[in-house]
Order: C-alpha cells, then structure tokens, then sequence
C-alpha cells in the first residue's frame, strides 16, 4: 500500500466512510473528523508509518505538521518518513 | 505562590526519556523514610503519604483531638483522581515487563482510591462518614462540597477534606502524553502563547468545622466555606462547556448568598489548554457581566502544575492566602494577552487586594464541574 492508500484507509475509517469516499483535496471537516478523531487518527498514522507526528492539540493549525487536506497528510507523513530514514 | 515562583521543571521519574512529555511539578527532594516505618511504607502510596502529610498539619493547626462522640460525628471526604498509580504502574512492571508472578501482598490496600481516606480515618481516629470522589479534575472540589454539606446540614461536626494526587510515574504522564494536550515546556494560563497543561503532584487537607463547635472551643477560624455548587455539562467526555462552568459558578454565589459583585478573586480551574482558559473566561464574564472586568481571576496551576484529582485541595490554599493574608497569588508565565481570555488574571507578580468573598473553580474532564465559595471571617 502507498502512504497515500493508507492514510486515507487511516482516514476513512475515523470517520466512518469507504475509502472511495474519501478524496485528496478534502478537508477533515469534510469528512467529519473532529477534534477527538483528529487525535486517534494521529496515532494511528504514527503507528502505521512509525514515525512521531509534531501534533498539539491546543493548536492544531500551528503545529508543523500541516492537516488541511488529505493530501497534505500524505505529504507531511512521507516527509516524516524521509526524515526518519 | 506568593512570590510567583515556579515549581516545575524536568521530571526525575523512570524511564523519562521514553516520554516526549519531560516536565511536571514534581515533589522534589522528598524521602518517604523520614516521614514513615517500614511498615507504613509497604501500605502508604505516594499519594497517601502525601494526604497523610498534609493531614497532620492541618489537624495540628486545628488544634483538634478527636475521642467519644466527636470522633463518631466526624469524617474524611478526599479527592483524587488516580489513587495509587505508582503503585499499579510499578506491579505492572513486575508482572510484566520483569515477568514475574508473585507480587507484595499488599498491592490491592495499597493501590485502591480509598486508601487515603481510610488511613487518614485511622491515624486521626475519625470515625464518621468517610468516602473518596473521584471526578477527575473536580475531585477535591467535589469532595469538599461534601464535607461541607455534611457538617452544614448536621450529619457531622468536623469534616477532614481535601484531595491529592501522585500520578508522576511513567503510565502516568504517558496516558496523558496520548491526548496531545501537554505543554512540553511550561503551563501559561490565560497567556496567547499557552500551549497545553503541566501535571503536578501533592496534596491539600484541611478541617471543616461546624461554627459554633469551632466557636465554642476557641478555635481560630481562617475563614467561612460560604457556598458550593456542582452540575454537569452532559455534553462532551473532553471538551468543556461555557453553559457547565456558568452554571456551577451561579449556583455557588446562590448558595452563599452573595451577589456577583461581592467576588473580589477567583481561582480559576485555569489549565493553560486552549479550550479551557477561553471557555472559562467566557463563562465568568456570563456570570459576572461588568464585574468579570473589576474582580481578579489566576491560576496558580502555573506554578504546581495540575494536580487532577489533587488541584482544587491544594488550589483552595490560595483562596486562604488571598483572604487571610490579602495577598492574591499571580497567574506566572503570561507573556502575551489573549482576546479571549481579557480579564485580570493577576500576571506573573502577586498581589496585595482585600477581598471579602472568593471562588474556586473546577472543571473536570467528563463535563463535572465543582465550585466553592469562602467568605473572610
């Protein structure tokens, strides 16, 4: 699987949906992730990837790791992958 | 608290470098031997020993010996949240992480939420209504509300109360690391650059006594428990509420017959996390209306740290401070005004003010919110 496939996997699953459902240049509002599904999903794109995402939850929209869209999770978490190898 | 100084820093616990959370408002320099037997130890929790170290001052204080009827019609109410957690977290290591399977036959005594309450119960011979709350953040304020409505509706003359907590130990801090709602450098209530909670550890007990018992032994009265209200936010398991904490803080000024403007300090809950400072400000500028402008809110968790289970016990020691001494405690590491929190919270100096009636806030995760009103003597 891509890292694309899985975060969206990771994703969809949060939020109750079929991958299919889940588009590149959604937001997590769009797909109903809230706050506490935002956390869960971070940990599981942690688990998955084994790697450490720079994520505070008092200021999510500050922190480095960039959760906009779908598809600027795939890009940070391959970063964080780059980084770790 | 007075001089605004800062107890936390970098956390002296096992396997601390397996956590991206390194700091706390850790009790430092302390050795359970000079206070405890060996016996008392192998039943005594750190959480324990702390209650039962506060407990003796505070009883001491009263000048209180408790024998005959007056033992039979008095009790201990504490608050904590995770009772004997290092004693789980290190068994837990024994079974499973050293593998093996016998364990000290004294873990369950040792471990359990009560055992504070009980302890405290024998060594001080209280024999009366004695139970722990556990409401996460809002125990100690919950449990003291008890204790004071037990001694104001006659169930008890004198009331031990209070709260404590010990969860600086590896499970500990790693379960809350899990929220994402740690600071990794320092608590900032109320300040636009806070970015989460510092936890602490410790505890606070004080004796609440019927008046006229207090009075007619000669007691030296600090101040009047004037009010407590609680209700719940049935709303969210996290995320607190404006409506939840409006309502509590009402409910306590109702009770103690005061008028908005008669508050001259409150203790915030204050856990330098986005969502509470700003909700919490809402609330008592709701409550308050103009006056939310003129009284003095901080929180003093940015120095201890938060105690969970412990706080509103120890945090209650500044509302004395403010109303026995005139001094009220600041709120330190503010750096930066916040719109949403814009009322006196007393930053990073204390303060000398005489105030006539303050509350003490506590929010807790689970929606349960506890407020205590004291009223100067």
């Amino acid at each position: 699987m891509t890292t694309q496939d899985q975060v969206i996997a990771i994703l969809a699953e949060q939020a109750m949906l079929e991958t299919s459902d889940v588009a590149l240049d959604n937001s997590l509002d769009d797909l109903g992730i809230d706050s506490m599904s935002l956390v869960e999903s971070i940990f599981a794109i942690e688990e998955a990837f084994d790697i450490t995402v720079p994520f505070n939850a008092n200021n999510p929209s500050e922190s480095a790791f960039d959760i906009s869209t779908v598809a600027s999770i795939v890009v940070a978490v391959d970063k964080l992958k780059a980084e770790r190898a | 608290m007075r001089n605004g100084r800062c107890g936390i820093g970098p956390l002296d616990i096992r396997d601390v470098d397996r956590l991206s959370i390194q700091i706390g408002g850790q009790v430092r320099d302390y050795d359970e031997t000079t206070h405890f037997n060996r016996q008392q130890i192998a039943l005594y929790d750190r959480f324990t020993q702390f209650t039962l170290l506060a407990a003796r001052q505070a009883i001491a204080q009263a000048g209180l010996v408790f024998a005959g009827d007056l033992a039979d019609q008095s009790g201990v109410i504490l608050g904590t949240s995770g009772g004997g957690l290092n004693t789980q977290d290190e068994n837990y290591r024994v079974v499973y992480e050293e593998g093996k399977n016998r364990v000290h036959p004294f873990i369950v005594p040792k471990l359990m939420n009560n055992a504070a309450v009980s302890q405290v119960s024998m060594e001080f011979n209280l024999r009366g209504p004695s139970f722990t709350v556990a409401t996460a953040c809002a125990s100690s304020n919950h449990a003291m509300g008890q204790a004071f409505n037990m001694v104001r509706s006659g169930m008890a003359k004198v009331m031990v109360t209070g709260g404590s907590e010990s969860m600086l130990c590896f499970g500990g801090i790693k379960a809350w690391e899990g929220l994402r709602v740690m600071s990794r450098d320092a608590c900032r209530p109320f300040s636009a650059t806070r970015n989460g909670m510092v936890q602490g550890e410790g505890a606070g007990v004080f004796v609440f006594e019927d008046y006229y018992h207090a009075k007619a032994r000669g007691a030296h009265i600090l101040c009047e428990v004037a009010g407590f209200a609680m209700s719940s936010d049935a709303s969210d398991i996290v995320m607190p509420s404006k409506q939840g904490a409006a309502r509590a803080i009402a409910g306590a000024l109702k009770d103690a017959k005061v008028n908005p403007d008669q508050i001259g300090y409150i203790n915030a809950h204050g856990t330098g996390t986005a969502a509470n400072d700003k909700t919490e400000c809402a609330a008592v500028a709701d409550v308050f209306g103009a006056h939310a402008d003129k009284l003095m809110i901080s929180s003093t968790k940015s120095m201890h740290g938060h105690l969970i289970g412990g706080t509103g016990a120890v945090e209650l020691l500044a509302c004395l401070m403010a109303l026995c001494e005139g001094v009220i405690a600041p709120t330190i590491g503010y750096e930066e005004s916040d719109p949403e929190c814009a009322l006196d919270v007393v930053p990073n100096e204390a303060r000398d003010a005489d105030v006539d009636v303050v509350l003490s806030n506590a929010f807790a995760f689970g929606g349960l919110n506890a407020v205590i009103a004291l009223r100067k003597m």
